[in-house]
């Protein structure tokens, strides 16, 4: 174990002051060398990160400062030991916060935090505010203020909003923000960031402490956690890095059966998988998407011949269900957990001594957290097994695994503070007190992820929290907030206020139905009433017929209809289950796994790794074509079933691939190649048609260079974003965040169409009339860095400049398999349109006809 | 296809494709654009204009692009030039308050003036504006008899027979090669017609939803939904929820 920072000679446990000392003396403990530098740091007043493994210690390392400084003022009180004016003692207001991403983290560590507190009888109160605490409690929290708030970014927002920020926050000293990675790289984080920047106007002398993950850019996390000059270096935190702690050991699941060329299922490893769980105490099971986890634990069922108590865990299940889940779990009275990425934050699972895998892990930094659940002791190797479920996962395995081992991380970036969430915030503090556009502009840009923000962005974003911000100025009258003659903004009326707290926060649920089970009584009718099984998503539903089947929470339901706010469901039902194909959980690629798999392509001598089927896949891949250099884009063209295929390797992920898919198929239509459709996987996609364009290339009828060309990121990629309905659900949360529409609350769907507005109306409105309108820029930022991952298309196009290598075979290659097998299996996402209705309409008609 | 890019790129006439239906023996087509044609009368029916929604929400602090106005007059003019009709019937819910109409601004208040100048114009009271239109031209009727067809808002709960009314927004869905559409449609039985709406910022409501229970024989109800440039005609039976 090494420590980056200096430690000041002498710092042992001696240092502890008592009942500290006593305390880790009385247990036979040593306290860890970052738990002391982490004090040190606090005790002489900068702020830090500290960046440790799972099982380091690092929730008491960040309360230490905390709980010591409390105890020793209230020591030195008692005993007169500083003489202080009774206005100066009394503190008032919050001594720590605590943020973390999730509701459950803060109510763990709670719980954790109560053991120590109670056996040194340390005088702190230690408090939890969350969206589910009552009323009563929190306007209690606001009268009489715990020492130690544990709490949740959207609650920082709505403290700092109130009228007594200024009381509660007056005596802040600490702000600890826990699992500080996941929380920076969202709008979450923005907003969080945002709401920093607020608290240190309250008290300059605030000292944060991160505690966070292994990161890839340490550095700008250590810049989120202090105020930034903008146009100067970026300022820092002190860092505290663990490193090493036991190697995990990680393996790919061995197995004698063949690996599929494609497919998500992994259903080939079943018994392998299901031998594992046999052979320890109690295994976690991740998978990258729920409806890969129901399909798991169903298969995982079918074949649990010991009846092993295995479970299902993921965020479309009731809460009452996951809670059940968690505390079996807890309990060890589980054999086995099917999760997705819900279990993926620092709560403390009980004794999981293997964490097995389904399908790549997508990023090496996520592997490595999820292999952490496992043994949550540091001192102890985790164990993993990786499950690929197809032959291009198994390279990317191999790829994550080499990572892990090196240590190489991949996290994404803090990326540029959203316009959305500036409006939202610049609202709330309208609602707190009537301020300066000049002082708030300096308080924001001192917020790391909105330092780069120019001064007439920000009075744009000014301009639409006042009247919206259109080019056709009518709503003056209006206004939210106003310029008052002493030159501050204030809120218009008090009703402004309590809108804006209704609609707090970032996180936008895609609209979902609450799933009903219901009995089936016969024809038509069905029984009103039944428990709640969870929620899924509306554009789901809406694909069902009623006596459709689906996999939810592991049972095989039959659709009924939709009834209000609720999709209605009974139970059984016959044919083959469609699955729900949730929007959330689907990761793409990361581009660090994405260029290992190239690298191992490119390389031969690092094959020998792989299996033996794999290996011998990629050896006739060589012989009957080409394997692709590092830095290539290979193409392939070949006939099959007559129709002419174009085969492309950018190993992008599937997004980027997918908008890449859409923008070529539009320039070989106008090339007239005759394109008729494409798929896209996270390795390669692929476009087929009616001409062979291996020959239109070759004769030089269509040009590479230019249908490769940057520019393809100019016209026809706005032409084709305009319709498209990615865009409409980023213009959707843009638009809710910012606060243009109000946010849908549970109970208030019924309220009817008349009061209710449509975001996707709102949007072709606003295109068709001023689409350079700042929220129309936010919408366009966001689906350039997340839903069609534009940027990474980018830097692909220029990285494939004149290294685009065409191969024209007279069949298929062996690398093309896997994804020739997709075709008609993934859904292309697209576009539904008139030819839809057409067929139902001309349906009709041919009946009528014949 | 969304209302507002129809108004921005407004197809001409001859590629459209309408639907012919009859409702108690009275001919009427469905316009893709959302308007019925009476070709007896010489008459345009549109439904639920919402005029003025967007600054309605302002009011109440959502700030709403202001351009609903301007786009849905620009649709209304698109299909009054269309078919030229002696005659307009606006079906209620014309503006979206009480106050809506005082709120156009003069641009919108000129252009509207000018459909409503040299033909019969008929305001038909809404549930959202129950009151005349204040400052516009045009007759203000409750309920309006032509060509044996009875025009209201609401759609009545005994007088069914030859009924064309508005108020629910009717849409539908179709579900083909596990995609959906989901369209503003024209609902009729051949004995009643309910309007779509025609504002640019109106949602609609499925035919399935229970509000529609009771108000059409099911046997014979077709959804015409409203398509780029034609109108698709799909039966109740094969819509879904």
């Amino acid at each position: 174990m090494t420590i980056d920072s200096k430690i000041r000679d002498g710092l042992e446990a001696s240092a502890l002051p008592e009942p500290f000392a006593s305390w880790f003396a009385g247990r036979g403990w040593q306290p860890r060398a970052h738990q002391l530098a982490l004090l040190d740091q606090a005790q002489s007043g900068n702020s830090s990160l500290l960046i440790a493994p799972t099982g380091a210690g690092k929730t008491l390392a960040g309360f230490l400062p905390t709980l010591v400084d409390i105890t020793v003022h209230e020591h030195n009180q008692k005993t007169g030991a500083v003489r202080q004016s009774k206005a100066q003692s009394r503190r008032r207001g919050i001594h720590t916060l605590y943020v973390s991403p999730l509701k459950a983290l803060a109510i763990d560590i709670e719980r954790n935090l109560a053991t120590p507190v109670e056996e040194m009888g340390l005088p702190v109160r230690i408090e939890t505010r969350t969206g589910d605490t009552p009323q009563h409690k929190r306007q209690r929290q606001k009268l009489n203020p715990p020492d130690i708030l544990l709490t949740t970014p959207e609650q920082i927002a709505l403290l700092i909003a109130s009228n007594e920020a200024s009381m509660l926050f007056a005596d802040l000293k600490y702000i600890i923000f826990d699992e500080l990675h996941s929380l920076v790289t969202s709008k979450r984080g923005h907003l969080l960031s945002l709401g920093l920047a607020r608290l240190r106007q309250h008290c300059p002398q605030l000292q944060t402490i991160g505690l966070s993950a292994t990161v890839a850019d340490p550095e700008a996390l250590q810049a989120w956690l202090v105020p930034q000059i903008r146009g100067e270096e970026p300022a820092l935190s002190e860092r505290i890095i663990i490193t090493g702690g036991a190697k995990p050991h990680i393996t790919i699941l061995q197995t004698d059966e063949r690996v599929p060329w494609s497919g998500h299922s992994a259903r080939y490893a079943m018994a392998d998988v299901y031998g594992a769980i046999k052979a320890h105490q109690t295994t976690l099971l991740f998978v990258n998407t729920r409806s890969q986890a129901e399909m798991l634990f169903q298969a995982l069922w079918r074949i649990n011949d010991d009846n092993l108590p295995i479970a299902l865990h993921h965020g479309s299940l009731d809460a009452s269900q996951r809670r059940k889940v968690e505390a079996a779990m807890a309990q060890n009275r589980l054999r086995a957990v099917v999760a997705t990425s819900t279990l993926d934050l620092g709560i403390d699972w009980g004794d999981v001594d293997l964490v097995v895998h389904i399908g790549a892990p997508k990023g090496a930094s996520r592997l490595a957290q999820r292999i952490g659940r496992s043994n949550h002791r540091m001192d102890e190797p985790s164990r993993a097994i990786l499950v690929p479920a197809n032959r291009f996962e198994v390279m990317e395995c191999q790829a994550a695994l080499d990572a892990n081992y090196l240590g190489a991380q991949d996290t994404p970036p803090i990326g540029e503070g959203t316009y959305d969430v500036l409006a939202q915030h610049i609202l709330g503090m309208a609602c707190a007190a009537p301020f300066h556009a000049d002082a708030l502009y300096g308080e924001v840009t001192s917020a790391s992820p909105y330092t780069m923000i120019e001064r007439d962005q920000f009075d744009r974003v000014l301009e639409f929290v006042a009247t919206g911000g259109y080019a056709l100025r009518t709503y003056d009258r209006y206004a939210r907030i106003r310029l008052t003659r002493d030159g501050t903004w204030r809120v218009s009326n008090p009703r402004i206020a309590q809108q804006y707290r209704l609609n707090i926060g970032t996180i936008i649920e895609a609209p979902e139905l609450r799933i009903r089970l219901t009995r089936h009584a016969g024809k038509g009718t069905n029984v009103r009433g039944g428990p709640v099984l969870g929620k899924v998503e509306e554009s789901f539903v809406e694909m069902l017929a009623p006596g459709d089947t689906f996999l939810f929470a592991g049972k095989v339901l039959r659709f009924e209809g939709i009834r209000e706010n609720e999709c209605i469901v009974s139970k059984g039902g016959t044919g083959s289950p469609k699955i729900p194909a949730y929007a959330g959980g689907k990761f793409p690629l990361s581009t660090y796994l994405a260029e290992q798999v190239r690298a191992m392509l490119a390389e031969p001598d690092t094959w020998h790794v792989l299996p033996q089927q794999v290996r011998g896949w990629l050896e006739i891949q060589r012989l009957k074509s080409v394997l692709p250099s590092r830095s290539d884009l290979l193409i392939e063209t070949f006939p099959h079933e007559d129709r002419f295929y174009m085969m492309m390797y950018p190993f992008e992920g599937r997004l980027a691939h997918q908008t890449l898919g859409m923008l070529l198929t539009r320039r070989l239509e106008r090339a007239r190649a005759r394109p008729l459709g494409f798929v896209a996987t996270d390795y390669a996609m692929a476009i087929w048609g009616l001409r062979d364009m291996g020959l239109m290339f070759e004769r030089g009828e269509v040009s590479l260079s230019d249908l490769f060309d940057e520019d393809v990121l100019g016209d026809d990629l706005e032409a084709w974003l305009a319709e498209s309905w990615m865009l409409k659900r980023t213009f959707r949360n843009c638009a809710v965040i910012s606060g243009l529409i109000e946010r849908r609350h549970p109970g208030q769907e019924k309220t009817g169409r008349q009061v209710t507005v449509s975001a996707d109306l709102i949007y072709d409105v606003l295109r068709s009339h001023e689409p350079d309108h700042i929220l129309l820029q936010a919408t366009r930022n966001d689906a350039a860095s997340g839903l069609l991952d534009i940027r990474r298309l980018a830097d692909m196009l220029e990285r494939i400049k004149g290294h685009i290598i065409v191969k024209r075979l007279e069949q298929i290659s062996p690398l093309a398999v896997p994804v020739m097998l997709e075709i008609g299996k993934e859904p292309v996402a697209g576009e539904a349109h008139d030819d839809i209705l057409a067929e139902a309409a001309d349906e009709i008609i041919a009946e009528a006809m014949g | 296809m969304n209302r507002a890019s129809a108004a921005q790129a407004l197809i001409s006439d001859d590629m459209i494709k309408t639907a012919e239906i009859t409702i108690c023996a009275t001919t009427a087509i469905c316009d893709p654009l959302g308007a019925l044609y009476l070709p007896e009368s010489q008459t345009i029916v549109v439904s639920d204009l919402h005029l003025e929604k967007g600054s309605a929400f302002a009011r109440r602090g959502l700030l709403l692009p202001p351009y609903d106005t301007i786009q849905t007059l620009k649709l209304l003019q698109a299909v009054i030039e269309r078919y030229q009709p002696k005659c307009v019937i606006s079906l209620g819910d014309s503006f979206h308050d009480r106050v809506g109409a005082a709120g156009l601004s003069s641009e919108c208040h000129s252009q509207l003036s000018a459909l409503i100048a040299n033909r019969a114009w008929y305001w038909v009271a809404g549930n959202h504006d129950p009151d005349r239109p204040a400052g516009l031209d045009g007759d203000w009727v409750d309920e309006l008899y032509l060509e044996g067809l009875c025009f209201r808002h609401e759609p009545s709960s005994t007088e069914a027979t030859g009924e064309v009314a508005g108020h629910l927004h009717p849409a539908a869905r179709v579900v083909r090669r596990g995609k959906g559409v989901r369209r503003a449609c024209f609902a009729t039985d051949a004995t009643r017609l309910i309007m779509p709406s025609f504002g640019v910022t109106t949602g609609g409501l499925n035919l399935r939803h229970q509000a529609f229970r009771g108000l059409f024989n099911k046997g014979q109800l077709i959804a015409h939904l409203m398509g780029r440039d034609r109108i698709y005609s799909v039966p109740f039976e094969r819509l879904i929820a």
